[in-house]
């Protein structure tokens, strides 16, 4: 199983993608890291540069040839390559033929517990009232909403409480967060705000990119909340 | 084009509580009620009793769309024909130039002094009331919403709910100022005033002017559908009836109007159907004792048939249900008019620049989406409309207008981004430069609070955290030596 860290993921959440390999190890799981990675291209495909997205999307296809599986932390770059990545290379057959075989082997993390090695409870215990944070890319064009709330109601000592609109958008799209930055802010207080109502003390998702917005935007309003990422909670729920 | 860009009237739609507080009650009201309405058509499908579920019948509803879209001429003339042999005139418009030279035309032969209006979003398009109010026509809007906007002065906020950004108390004063008196905020009192006040304009109006939802081409029909009463009245009361339809509105037979009928009120309010189906094929024939002496159905083109086979052609296949815009986080933020346009929301952000001119409108796609495709999720014809405002920005960036100043440092780390080392090195100077940038906080963590070049603008609203000491590639080196260790 090759890990896809993602940039994001490399920068600021070293410690859910440390989660990720050490469960995976703990269920017997080979990782490895293709050293050769680096972004998936969403930024630039999302604002409206194909071109430059394309030519990182060719360099994914290049350093993960060959993987039997590809895992990542984060739902968005994981729909990324399997819901874009076709449409990049629409008119480019050998490569297109690539993204194919690749496409159906890459896995948001939790997809990848649930779906492939079909574990939805990891023995886990962590306290806390948790809400978990659904991310668009991840329910909408990767079409995975179930597994992660799965693993999280198997942990022992979370209890899980439903947000109101789990499925409205946390405001961060990529670019948008600093194109639209009012508008990108007042999503993520809409979201914050839901949050607290529930009473919550931990916010748990699936996505970096969401995470770092509803932190930043948590930070600066001093609200008293936890966030992690799902790998997180999981593996400290497992002591690793 | 309307004034200023999207970020700057979606500023000021954030500075406003009560607009935000009104859009956020209603959006949610026709979210929940969508939800029932979707989950009450599964069980009917599962029963035999509807057509399929949401899936199965947007499936259906889709490749209608495409089928008469892909033969639009085809089905043109044929309502055409329909329309003529039940004694309908038919007209076709390129612009709203046209639209409003005749209808002038046919209010000048008729003598129309006052010509009443149901809820119509193709003569908000080409601003009719303005063209036939220079002819000193007075045009009066019937429908509640409508009503109420057009004495503010104001256009639609919403597809469906012209006025849902208006309070009740906003709503009291508007009518107070008809009536001349002071009124009360409850519903039957304000409902009662635009009775009274529009039951008396139905009777005098020589003219009802309408849209329609759906134009059946193998019978001619007209299919309208309201929540109130004031549809059937303009079309029916007035001596003379005109019709302004988009010629993407086009089904082709009954039959096809049955999957629309079952999918509109659904999408839009949650309701199984709307209160009134008004189904008009032709004027009063003779022993009939309602109906008008005349009808004109006029098809309205203003740059519909440009968007025919091109990339954008599904947008074509919306039928104005409003549901992108009651699940999209955006409109839910901001409501209508903060996108400047006739069309708001998600469908208005992909059509508004295609209707009207390009450049002025690419902030939309830029700024008035998080591409969340919650629109595309909710869309009864499955228009991608995520997809098709990425491509509104890959045409901004083409064409050179991308003023966002991120195009040349996204190109610039595409390029370096396919060099592993150059990926290496920008990571270990973004980690410095950020982790110098945020001051040290208890705890031991670190936040930049104002952050300098592209980042500036994400430190408006949210802190930046510093990065972790360590990258995940240095705890995977550790990680790695340690499994050596072990193994």
């Amino acid at each position: 199983m090759a890990l896809f860290i993602t940039c994001l993921g490399d920068l600021f959440f070293p410690r859910a993608g440390m989660a990720v390999v050490k469960l995976l190890e703990h269920l017997g799981v080979e990782v490895t890291f293709p050293e050769g990675q680096t972004c998936c291209g969403q930024p630039q495909w999302n604002s409206g540069y194909p071109e430059a997205a394309a030519a990182l999307a060719r360099h994914f296809l290049d350093v993960f040839d060959g993987a039997d599986y590809i895992v990542s932390p984060s739902g968005s770059c994981a729909s990324m390559v399997q819901h874009y990545y076709p449409e990049i290379f629409r008119d480019d057959p050998a490569r297109l033929d690539r993204t194919r075989q690749i496409s159906g082997r890459i896995y948001e993390f939790t997809q990848f517990l649930v779906e492939v090695l079909g574990v939805e409870d990891l023995g886990a215990r962590y306290p806390a009232r948790a809400t978990y944070h659904q991310s668009c890319h991840m329910t909408r064009l990767l079409g995975v909403e179930e597994p992660p709330l799965r693993l999280l109601r198997n942990v022992r000592d979370l209890e899980l409480v439903p947000l109101e609109h789990p499925e409205l958008c946390c405001g961060f799209g990529g670019t948008f967060s600093v194109k639209s930055p009012e508008v990108s802010v007042a999503m993520a207080d809409e979201k914050l705000d839901d949050v607290t109502r529930t009473g919550a003390d931990l916010l748990v998702g699936a996505d970096p990119s969401c995470l770092l917005h509803l932190a930043g935007r948590a930070h600066r309003r001093r609200l008293p909340l936890k966030i992690m990422h799902v790998a997180e909670v999981l593996a400290e729920g497992v002591g690793l | 084009m309307a004034g200023g860009t999207f970020r700057a009237r979606a500023r000021k739609a954030l500075e406003n509580p009560r607009l935000r507080r009104a859009v956020r009650v209603t959006m949610n009201n026709f979210m929940s009620a969508r939800r029932a309405a979707m989950a009450e058509l599964a069980q009917l499908a599962r029963e035999g009793l509807a057509l399929g579920d949401f899936a199965a019948m947007r499936e259906r509803a889709r490749a209608i769309k495409q089928h008469t879209l892909d033969h639009l001429d085809h089905y043109l003339a044929r309502a055409a024909t329909a329309i003529g042999e039940r004694g309908g005139h038919v007209h076709f418009a390129a612009g709203a130039h046209e639209v409003g030279e005749i209808v002038r035309e046919i209010a000048r032969r008729r003598g129309v002094t006052l010509a009443v209006k149901s809820k119509s979003m193709a003569t908000e398009e080409v601003h009719l009331n303005r063209a036939l109010q220079a002819d000193g026509i007075e045009v009066v809007e019937t429908d509640l919403g409508e009503y109420i906007i057009q004495l503010a002065g104001e256009t639609p906020s919403h597809i469906v709910g012209p006025a849902i950004h208006k309070t009740r108390e906003e709503i009291a004063q508007l009518f107070g100022r008809v009536v001349g008196r002071e009124l009360s905020t409850d519903t039957p009192t304000l409902t009662g005033v635009a009775r009274q006040v529009l039951r008396e304009k139905f009777v005098r109006a020589g003219m009802g002017i309408s849209g329609a939802n759906f134009v059946v081409a193998e019978t001619g029909t007209l299919c309208i559908v309201t929540n109130e009463g004031n549809g059937r009245l303009v079309t029916s009361a007035p001596p003379v009836h005109v019709a302004v339809v988009g010629i993407e509105k086009l089904v082709p037979t009954l039959a096809d109007l049955y999957v629309f009928l079952g999918l509109l009120a659904r999408s839009s309010t949650g309701q199984k159907i709307s209160v009134y189906t008004h189904m008009i094929t032709g004027p009063r024939r003779p022993g009939e004792a309602d109906g008008p002496e005349e009808l004109h159905v006029i098809f309205l083109d203003a740059g519909r048939s440009d968007i025919l086979g091109t990339e954008y052609q599904e947008v074509l296949h919306c039928i104005r249900c409003g549901a992108c815009l009651n699940h999209c986080p955006v409109y839910r933020q901001t409501g209508g008019h903060a996108y400047g346009a006739v069309y708001s929301g998600p469908v208005g952000t992909v059509l508004t620049p295609l209707l009207g001119e390009f450049r002025d409108w690419k902030d939309l796609p830029a700024e008035a989406c998080s591409l969340c495709a919650a629109c595309w999720e909710a869309c009864p014809v499955g228009i991608p409309l995520h997809d098709l405002i990425l491509k509104h920005r890959q045409k901004t960036a083409r064409e050179g207008l991308d003023q966002s100043g991120l195009g040349g440092p996204l190109r610039l780390g595409a390029a370096a981004w396919t060099k592993p080392w150059a990926y290496r090195l920008s990571v270990r100077v973004g980690r410095l430069a950020l982790r110098w940038f945020a001051r040290e906080e208890e705890g031991g963590r670190r936040w930049a609070v104002k952050a300098p070049g592209p980042l500036r603008a994400w430190t408006e609203g949210r802190d930046l955290p510093a990065p972790p000491e360590k990258s995940f590639r240095e705890l995977w080196a550790e990680h790695l030596r340690e499994r050596g260790q072990r193994a």
